[in-house]
């Protein structure tokens, strides 16, 4: 079951028995474009990317995205650089792992990005999603659906952050554009 | 010296009049099989059982037992007869249960590990093998002696079947096996009647094969092709590499990215795969310096980090090494030698962690097939877990103090501050969130820190000699290996927040580039205090010969060979123990004629070996080269070289490792200044190890500068020579 989060919306990442979450993923998906050409090569392939983006104290201090695949600290991994996309069928076909345990203590905030590298707009892109997912026992916490959804290349998904001793999630869904998380900077600033 | 085999291993009989020792706690059978070249047994003649105890050479009990003595005298067998092996079998039947047998277990899982132990004559245990992981079987092949080169040997086979008896002889190619397997099960249940109650269970199993682990051997050998890899051993290493792995070093010097002053590119590992399994994430980050050799592997460099760590030497990525799939159940009806891999003997299972509490660290606690690998694994896992738990720390500590900076500015500029008090009490402010976010993550450092101690603890002294301190005591109960080792320990790491924290720096084997001992005074700042260049000079050549002790030591006799060039005889004192033990060729080679007659005769052999091995023909090498691998020590250089030489090492630099001719330079950079940049590659082509401990080198994931120290003897110690004694002694009795 997955709740589906509006824009702003805040939930702690309480488990409902009290313990806090350890483990979060953040999963991406959509379906590969169809084949065109004679042999397929001239495919208008889509690469959308999954970047996490880690703050301390409105500083970004490290990022993990497809050329940096594991945080210095080891508490982020990115589970490899996706180019064409999946079977559209709900499967993540590029995920971030964050370990909130192995989190370095400086660091408050964690903002997550999509991107769509090779530039078609998340309207041309079919059966994309991105979500949010409790890596401890798989169950959703938020998704969003991203096609169909504007002229838009790269979209603000969610940060999570320190709240007391635990973590929360903020859904941010904030549609953007730009190639890289880079070009995000100016539009991510704002939600810290 | 007992060794304690581990499924797989194996080693080597010093006689061939023995006595085989069983013991299960419970009556079972114990029988002998004998085979051919090609496995298999050639009639009923060939099993020695119960029904028919003996045959030449080979006796076996006429009934069930606790405890057996099997007499074996490997000299007097049946011509033909290639392989004696030991049989354990449980007194039961198939179907109807035999007489006597009534209440006795039908599989080995009920009973305690059986314990086999192979000795001579005089009762001296020579090697033994505890057959754990037993299950639904009733009946195994224990051990396995057998002819390799005219010397026998034992292995330790631990090969189960769950059909019992009937299986496993029809399994050896025995035609009525099923027929004889119940006749000797008839012949047990006899027996039985007369047999005596069981002696008490042996209560140390447990130990037993908890201790096995530190000495315990890789068990690489494969069963089908172990006797062409045996006698190939020394020349596998010339025929591995690919083409596409050789000399990295060539590509840079040749592409026209030259790489910072003193940097060295960082060269791909060896191993047979590069496919990393599972956590894929690390391998492929790329640094920033080297990503000119790493772009087309991974696309871009790391555009993060810009920051270039200059005359930093990256570590090679550790990789999982792949081996043909084996099945993992207890079950296994495949035959021995039909088998392409020795099963992996499984990981020693860490118990499981009290809620809230990191699991107790265990030795071996990670991925592969031997124990040696799994070693490795783990080694590189710390590693890795220390380079990012430092990180971590840094990091925080480096935005605490960048907000200290900015906060006390403000409190400077703000006009408020200049009210008495109020501008105290901010910075106050700011300073205790400084040291309150430092404490914070000095917290969460310790507490990585205590946890890799406690696992370096315990994964020290489980490391087999090729990754041991000179100080561990496996280097005092040294013998000479069967088998090459996968990686050799070059020194230690350590980082600053923990100096007391030692990681092993593991190199895999063979070695891919040279090594360079650097004997100049900029080695490092510690240098200063050694104001004396020739002690630093003599420290270099001591390390330089312990590395070259080690490699002579962990490598099976005669399988590596070490040149010396001391062309001005400076390091004879340092030399001593390579030389006054005998495992040096020939004497350092002096002078420019022995400089020039030693680079000659090992561009030689590159040349050949090359040829040879693209021509597919590493058979029809002439018979005076060695297939050993080859190191070669340069002291002094470039004194004693002239143009030639320094072109012939460069050759051999660039394209020795790849055919197994290795190169040690111990050199101060600083005095070859005169030959200009056309060295930079050759210095950029050798992996830069320091006398003194130094920080010149970078871990793989961030770029961390590691202090190095080399692995010495502890002061005083005589492992060096005692060890290098035993190498020279197998060599002999090898006749290498």
């Amino acid at each position: 079951m997955s709740v589906n989060m509006t824009k702003g919306q805040a939930i702690s990442l309480q488990k409902s028995d009290g313990g806090t979450l350890t483990a979060v993923r953040m999963g991406l998906g959509w379906q590969a474009a169809q084949r065109r050409g004679l042999f397929g090569s001239r495919t208008k392939e889509v690469d959308l990317d999954a970047s996490a983006v880690l703050f301390a104290d409105k500083q970004p201090v490290d990022v993990v995205f497809f050329r940096h695949l594991v945080s210095d600290d080891g508490s982020v991994r990115h589970t490899g650089d996706n180019l064409v996309g999946g079977v559209g069928q709900g499967g993540d076909d590029e995920a971030i792992l964050v370990d909130l345990q192995r989190v370095p203590v400086h660091i408050d905030q964690i903002v997550f990005t999509v991107n769509s590298f090779t530039g078609q707009s998340f309207q041309e892109v079919q059966n994309a999603f991105c979500r949010l997912v409790d890596e401890t026992n798989g169950q959703e916490m938020s998704r969003y659906t991203l096609d169909g959804g504007g002229q838009y290349t790269a979209q603000i998904m969610a940060k999570v952050h320190r709240t007391g001793s635990g973590w929360s999630m903020t859904a941010l869904g904030t549609p953007s554009n730009g190639r890289t998380f880079q070009d995000l900077m100016p539009s991510i600033l704002p939600h810290l | 010296m007992t060794a304690e085999l581990v499924r797989g291993q194996n080693h080597v009989l010093p006689q061939t009049r023995l006595e085989i020792r069983v013991s299960a706690g419970k009556p079972i059978v114990a029988g002998a099989t004998l085979s051919d070249e090609e496995g298999r047994v050639r009639g009923a003649d060939w099993v020695a059982h119960p029904a028919s105890p003996g045959m030449p050479g080979l006796e076996v009990s006429k009934q069930a037992a606790a405890d057996h003595r099997l007499a074996v005298d490997l000299g007097a067998l049946p011509s033909g007869a290639e392989r004696v092996n030991i049989l354990l079998a449980l007194p039961v039947t198939d179907g109807a249960q035999g007489p006597g047998s009534g209440g006795g277990p039908a599989r080995f899982g009920a009973l305690a590990a059986p314990f086999v132990a192979v000795t001579g004559l005089d009762g001296a245990e020579i090697a033994s093998y505890t057959i754990t992981d037993l299950d639904a079987e009733s009946a195994v092949v224990a051990l396995e002696l057998y002819r390799r080169q005219g010397a026998w040997k034992v292995r330790a086979v631990g090969q189960g079947y769950a059909g019992g008896l009937a299986a496993m002889l029809s399994d050896q190619g025995l035609p009525d096996g099923p027929a004889l397997a119940t006749e000797i099960l008839d012949a047990v249940a006899s027996g039985m009647a007369r047999s005596v109650a069981a002696p008490p269970q042996r209560t140390a199993e447990a130990d037993r094969v908890r201790h096995s682990t530190p000495t315990v051997q890789p068990a690489h050998e494969t069963y089908g092709a172990s006797a062409s890899q045996h006698a190939n051993s020394g020349r596998s290493a010339m025929t591995s590499p690919p083409d596409g792995q050789a000399s990295p070093e060539g590509q840079v010097s040749v592409d026209g990215h030259v790489p910072p002053d003193g940097q060295v590119t960082q060269a791909p590992s060896t191993a047979p795969s590069t496919a990393p399994s599972g956590d894929s994430g690390s391998p492929q980050q790329p640094e920033p310096h080297d990503s000119r050799s790493r772009d087309d592997l991974h696309g871009q460099g790391h555009p993060g980090q810009g920051q270039d760590r200059q005359g930093q030497d990256h570590l090679d990525q550790p990789e999982q090494q792949t081996a043909a799939p084996a099945s993992t159940g207890p079950v296994d009806y495949t035959h021995p030698s039909r088998r392409t891999a020795a099963p992996p003997t499984p990981a020693p299972a860490a118990p499981t962690a009290q809620p809230g509490q990191p699991a107790q660290p265990v030795a071996g606690d990670a991925t592969g097939w031997s124990m040696e690998e799994r070693l490795y694994n783990q080694v590189w896992g710390m590693f890795e877990d220390l380079a990012r738990t430092a990180a971590a720390y840094r990091s925080a500590v480096e935005f605490a103090d960048s907000r200290m900076e900015q906060e006390l500015d403000q409190v400077l500029t703000d006009p408020r501050s200049r009210i008495s008090g109020q501008g105290d009490a901010a910075r106050e402010a700011a300073r205790a969130k400084q040291a309150k976010l430092v404490e914070q993550a000095r917290e969460v450092l310790d507490r990585d820190i205590a946890q890799l101690t406690a696992e370096a603890d315990v994964v020290e002294p489980a490391l087999p000699p090729s990754f041991a301190a000179w100080g561990n005591p496996i280097w005092q109960a040294y013998r000479v290996p069967m088998e090459p080792p996968m990686a050799l320990r070059l020194g230690d790491l350590h980082l600053p927040e923990c100096t007391d924290l030692r990681i092993p720096m593991l190199i895999r084997l063979p070695l891919e580039r040279g090594l360079w001992i650097d004997s100049g005074r900029t080695a490092s700042s510690a240098t200063a205090s050694l104001a004396d260049s020739e002690e630093l000079r003599r420290l270099a050549m001591d390390t330089a010969v312990a590395h070259a002790a080690r490699l002579l030591a962990v490598y099976p006799p005669g399988d590596f060979a070490v040149h010396v060039i001391d062309p001005a005889g400076s390091a004879t004192g340092s030399l001593a123990p390579l030389r006054e033990s005998g495992v040096l060729g020939e004497p350092p080679a002096a002078g420019a004629a022995g400089v020039s007659e030693i680079l000659a005769q090992l561009t030689r052999r590159v040349d050949l070996v090359q040829m040879a091995v693209r021509a597919r023909a590493t058979d029809s090498l002439p018979p005076d080269i060695d297939p050993a691998e080859q190191l070669l020590i340069v002291n002094d250089f470039p004194h004693g070289f002239d143009d030639r030489a320094v072109t012939q090492l460069r050759y051999l630099a660039d394209e020795g490792p790849a055919v197994g001719v290795h190169l040690m330079m111990v050199a101060d950079r600083e005095d070859a200044a005169e030959y200009g940049p056309i060295l930079d590659p050759l210095w950029r082509s050798l992996l830069r190890l320091t006398p003194v401990p130094d920080d010149h080198l970078a871990d793989p994931w961030v770029g961390h500068a590691w202090t190095y120290e080399p692995s010495l003897t502890p002061p005083g110690s005589e492992v060096l020579s005692d060890v290098l004694a035993r190498v020279a002694d197998a060599r002999r009795a090898w006749g290498r």
